[in-house]
């Protein structure tokens, strides 16, 4: 499969991260030789093959719906790049 | 002081030849001294370390120390620090200090090491030579105009330059093992799931695993003693017993059956690292082992099956990186939407970026089935080739690495770079151990023989690696220029 600018900047509005236009065809080209890499894996037939999620086949752990644990707000929120009243602070979003 | 081991600093410590706090301090000064050269280290904690030293001394004295009070030690910057900067070397966590430790760091701390500082890592632990940190290169104390390897070169890097008795490293795809080959230490990469991933900022969360780097393997097996075990904070961790690793360390080799898979030692190989590792494997056949050649068939996919599953997952975990409740956050965002793009686009270097389009555009609608579905299959195959394998065999032995260090800048297109871990990631797929020691010299770099045994075999490995340790002196070679 190849990929255009198009499939790159759609990528890049998914993962949030803003493109320097100038820079989409260099990395255009570097995402479509690991692409290029990658497409080996459809040479070898997996119609039986159970997908693999962890390497011990392990089950995700639960726990007794319990609070264990003690809130640190504040102590969190000390290493936040800004926070008012215990709320996290963005751009306003609703006018 | 600094040439000794950790087996050897302990008999220092208990017969009171020299105290945590003496050692301690002659790394500090080392460091001082010497790590402008190498750049191992972005964080140097010295007034901590000398207060943990003491901490340690006292309690020797009074005859409550742990298994490794007083020595000191590294940990790679992924592992959070409480009170520390825990950067992962990256702009984005440059301001951040880690509320809490991981998990291994208590560990750690709990059996007396004395923490020096962090060490430095390709950023978000992406990459094989340690060249994508925002704190710039960490050089090769044997060369230092080649890489340390990578993800966790600066952890590598420090030991062999003498700058920590050991450190921790992490091992997504090979990012333990293929650093201490190329600067001629010890390196394991437990079975995923034995060392806790808490605290230790994710990467690809089914495939990254903690573990030791120390000069030998009897250091390893002492670290290992202390980071090991079931951890309820982490959703993977292993409840199954953890063994003394050092109790093993001497059994004889008598009857070990060693596999050479055929695929490890073909085409691209460096023929001087061929010799090396053939040389190390014919050691352990004078040890009583028996060797014969395995098939591993489906080894060339293993570089294509990671590069789908492990961005993938990194670009799930790394969206957490927003700019709204820790790190870096771009200068007058003008919206929340400004805030997140600009954010993400200064704060993530050009290879995490890469990997996480890759991750997402691999997710995405319409191509889920053709690549994350399918690598997931392809990664089952692999990890069948090490279960058919182990069904004749005690353990697989080859290169760790295809080369040794590299120049710096000598790689610049990323296919190349990720072919450098073509004999370390398929380990992780399947989630076994594996340990990379010191086994000689390809044109005067060090050479590491890797190891890999079934799960939960790291007892075996770390017997293997003391016995050919025991008859050969490589782990004890120090680069040239190293005082």
């Amino acid at each position: 499969m190849s990929i255009d600018t198009t499939d790159i900047e759609k990528a890049a509005l998914l993962a949030r991260i803003r493109l320097d236009p100038t820079a989409v065809p260099e990395l255009t080209e570097r995402l479509g030789n690991i692409l290029k890499m990658v497409d080996q894996l459809q040479s070898v037939d997996t119609s039986n093959v159970t997908p693999m999620a962890n390497p011990l086949d392990a089950t995700q752990r639960l726990r007794a719906d319990e609070v264990t644990e003690t809130s640190q707000r504040e102590r969190f929120q000390a290493i936040a790049p800004s926070t008012e009243n215990g709320l996290y602070l963005v751009p306003r979003v609703i006018e | 002081m600094h040439e000794l081991t950790i087996a050897e600093q302990l008999q220092g410590l208990a017969r009171k030849q020299f105290s945590s706090e003496e050692l301690t301090l002659h790394y500090l000064a080392r460091i001082e001294r010497l790590d402008a050269t190498y750049n191992s280290y972005i964080t140097v904690e010295a007034d901590a370390a000398v207060t943990a030293a003491r901490a340690a001394d006292q309690a020797r004295a009074s005859g409550t120390a742990g298994a490794l009070a007083g020595i000191p030690i590294a940990h790679k910057d992924i592992f959070c620090t409480n009170g520390v900067k825990t950067s992962c070397a990256s702009k984005m966590l440059d301001n951040f200090i880690a509320p809490y430790d991981a998990t291994v760091v208590t560990r750690l701390a709990n059996a007396g090491t004395v923490c020096l500082g962090k060490t430095n890592m390709d950023e978000f632990a992406m990459g094989s030579s340690n060249e994508t940190s925002y704190y710039g290169a960490v050089l090769n104390p044997w060369s230092t105009d080649c890489v340390p390897g990578g993800s966790s070169g600066g952890s590598a890097a420090a030991i062999a330059a003498h700058l920590c008795a050991a450190a921790t490293g992490t091992d997504t795809g090979g990012s333990i093992r293929q650093p201490a080959a190329l600067c001629g230490i010890t390196g394991l990469k437990p079975t995923y799931g034995r060392v806790s991933r808490y605290g230790m900022i994710a990467f690809a969360s089914s495939l990254d695993q903690g573990g030791p780097m120390t000069r030998t393997a009897e250091d390893a097996a002492l670290l290992l003693n202390a980071m090991a075990g079931f951890d309820q904070r982490d959703s993977t961790s292993l409840d199954s017993p953890v063994p003394d690793y050092t109790a093993t360390l001497h059994d004889s080799l008598d009857g070990l059956r060693i596999g050479l898979p055929k695929e490890y030692f073909g085409a691209g190989l460096d023929p001087d690292i061929q010799r090396a590792v053939e040389a190390a494997i014919k050691e352990l056949e004078k040890l009583g082992a028996s060797v014969k050649e395995i098939q591993l068939p489906h080894t060339q996919l293993a570089v294509p099956c990671y590069y789908v599953i492990a961005p993938a997952e990194a670009s799930a975990n790394l969206s957490r990186f927003d700019g709204v409740r820790y790190g870096y956050r771009c200068e007058n965002p003008k919206d929340l939407s400004d805030l997140y793009t600009r954010t993400r686009a200064e704060g993530f270097g050009e290879e995490v970026k890469r990997r996480i389009l890759v991750g997402t555009y691999a997710l995405s609608a319409g191509y889920y089935d053709a690549y994350y579905r399918k690598a997931q299959q392809v990664r089952r195959l692999i990890k069948q080739d090490f279960v058919d394998a182990f069904a004749d065999v005690d353990v697989i032995a080859g290169p760790t690495t295809p080369n040794p260090a590299f120049k710096l800048g000598a790689i610049s297109d990323p296919v190349t770079m990720y072919l450098e871990d073509i004999y370390t990631i398929a380990v992780n797929l399947a989630g076994l151990p594996a340990i990379s020691i010191p086994a000689g010299f390809a044109a005067q770099k060090p050479v590491g023989l890797q190891l890999i045994g079934n799960y939960f075999a790291e007892a075996k490995l770390l017997n293997i690696g003391h016995r050919f340790q025991q008859a050969t002196d490589w782990h004890r070679r120090t680069a040239p220029g190293i005082e």
